[in-house]
């Protein structure tokens, strides 16, 4: 049965064939919004432990307001921190003197540091993937941008007397599961990755506290790199000389070894897996969104966000008929080489009918986005181009 | 409840008073079906229940074997050999391939 929607495209084109959406990657997932204590309303995608996800809407802004970012937790158990509670320590094999330190004295004894990035879940964008995979069905929110202001990685080791043969730098959190035999959420950086200048440990985002949600109060930003070595509620520090062997180094969050491109983590590598590391090309369409109708004639314009893994963003380009030929957008303020870039593109409205635009971003370091998805078992880096259509009328 | 309520009524500012956005919750119902009260009494030890749902389009027969697998065996899972038998002849009749 035709609806008057598909009449009119038939008669746009000229014959009634059946309509092929150029999107058809819609998550099946009913959406229900829910708001967290101190969030806005979010898509939940899950309670408990927490996975809540931004709304589009909300992606459009430069940076992505704190009560509108997204969360997202393995383990169940999240306790509040008192800020004059909290310690810091730093340890390991690999270090010559251990130290812990108060929030009061981590702020007051190492020179500030601020960098704005996007913090992306690793499987943002599962809840697209086809064929399904099993996990939280994210789908285009589970990332955004801010501001992150605290000290540097690099100062706080250096402090501690970082050894030569150090491997691996070790986080833990405060989080924890709710049976002791669940491995706890603890992740590792290559050492090199851990003294990198733009490794910070975050107190404040968006020049706020951080957020309970968001890892209050101090959080591990790793730019350029996925969401999962962001570590939240940061406890523990260690520096060691031999590859961390926790189930969410070894067993989770990896790619099969050669898929993708991006840093390498040598130490944890094997034959077949590899754990993710940077973040890919990408871009996101935030307005018009998928099925929007436009008025003929009227002003459109074609708003998104560009982002990698911190090259930065070279172009965005724009399709109208069907990827044969691209245009470049018009991009935005650069908010620095983590942070994603707006683009914008008039839209020609003059002549009614279906319009299908296709967006693909360039990163300076020559990657682009693929047309096709690399199918990975646990459903990360869906990067490939995306399509919105819409229709004038 | 009196956070909730803060934050409900900071979303009916932001959102204008026509429509307060929900407080999240637990309130997941499973399908009624025989397995269901030992599915949801093992699973919501650590999980609430809207995760089984949502993994439903991307699960079939094999695929929550190896879920009930993986939460016994990386996450530990208190669940005998019998129970796990039951949760995947109950999630396998109710939630493959369906959310």
């Amino acid at each position: 049965m035709l609806s008057r929607r598909d009449l009119l495209l038939a008669t746009a084109a000229g014959w009634v064939c059946p309509r092929v959406p150029a999107d058809e990657r819609a998550s099946t997932a009913p959406e229900v919004l829910a708001a967290l204590p101190g969030k806005q309303a979010l898509i939940q995608r899950a309670f408990r432990p927490p996975n809540f996800e931004t709304p589009l809407a909300q992606l459009a802004a430069p940076f992505t307001p704190n009560d509108a970012f997204f969360v997202r937790y393995h383990l169940a158990v999240i306790p509040r921190i008192e800020p004059h509670a909290w310690r810091l320590n730093v340890g390991g094999a690999s270090v010559q003197h251990p130290f812990s330190v108060s929030l009061r004295d981590l702020r007051g004894s190492f020179e500030r540091a601020s960098l704005a990035a996007v913090n992306q879940c690793s499987g943002n964008r599962r809840g697209l993937f086809s064929p399904r995979v099993p996990g939280v069905q994210w789908g285009n929110g589970a990332m955004g941008n801010a501001l992150w202001s605290g000290v540097r990685l690099r100062d706080v080791l250096k402090r501690a007397g970082v050894g030569a043969a150090a491997l691996e730098v070790v986080f833990s959190g405060a989080d924890s599961a709710v049976l002791p035999a669940t491995p706890n959420f603890v992740k590792s950086l290559p050492i090199e990755r851990a003294l990198d200048e733009n490794t910070l440990i975050a107190l404040e985002m968006n020049g706020q506290p951080l957020p309970h949600w968001n890892g209050a109060p101090a959080r591990l930003i790793v730019p350029g790199w996925t969401g999962t070595y962001w570590m939240k509620h940061l406890t523990d520090i260690r520096v060691e000389p031999k590859p961390f062997d926790g189930f969410w180094m070894k067993a989770a969050y990896r790619v099969p070894t050669g898929a993708f491109p991006g840093a390498r983590f040598a130490s944890q590598e094997s034959a077949e897996t590899t754990p993710i590391t940077e973040i890919l090309v990408n871009s996101l369409i935030v307005s018009p969104q998928n099925g929007a109708r436009l008025k003929r004639g009227e002003r459109a314009e074609l708003i998104g966000k560009a982002w990698d893994n911190g090259a930065g963003i070279e172009a965005v380009e724009v399709s109208s008929d069907a990827r044969r030929s691209w245009r470049d957008a018009t991009l935005g303020r650069d908010l620095g080489r983590f942070a994603w870039r707006e683009f914008r593109m008039p839209l020609d409205t003059s002549g009614a009918g279906p319009l299908e635009l296709a967006v693909r971003a360039r990163s300076r370091n020559g990657a682009r986005q693929p047309d096709a998805l690399t199918f990975n078992p646990s459903g990360y880096h869906d990067n490939i181009v995306q399509t919105v259509s819409l229709e004038i009328a | 409840m009196r956070r909730l309520g803060i934050a409900a009524a900071v979303g009916a500012a932001l959102f204008g008073s026509a429509r307060l956005p929900a407080a999240a919750a637990e309130d997941t119902h499973l399908k009624d079906a025989p397995g269901r009260e030992l599915t949801v009494g093992r699973c919501i030890v650590c999980h609430s229940l809207e995760y089984i749902p949502a993994n439903a389009p991307a699960e079939n027969r094999a695929g929550w074997q190896k879920t009930i697998q993986k939460m016994r065996e990386r996450f530990g899972a208190p669940i005998t050999d019998e129970e796990a038998q039951q949760i995947l002849d109950y999630l396998d009749a109710n939630y493959s391939g369906k959310s």
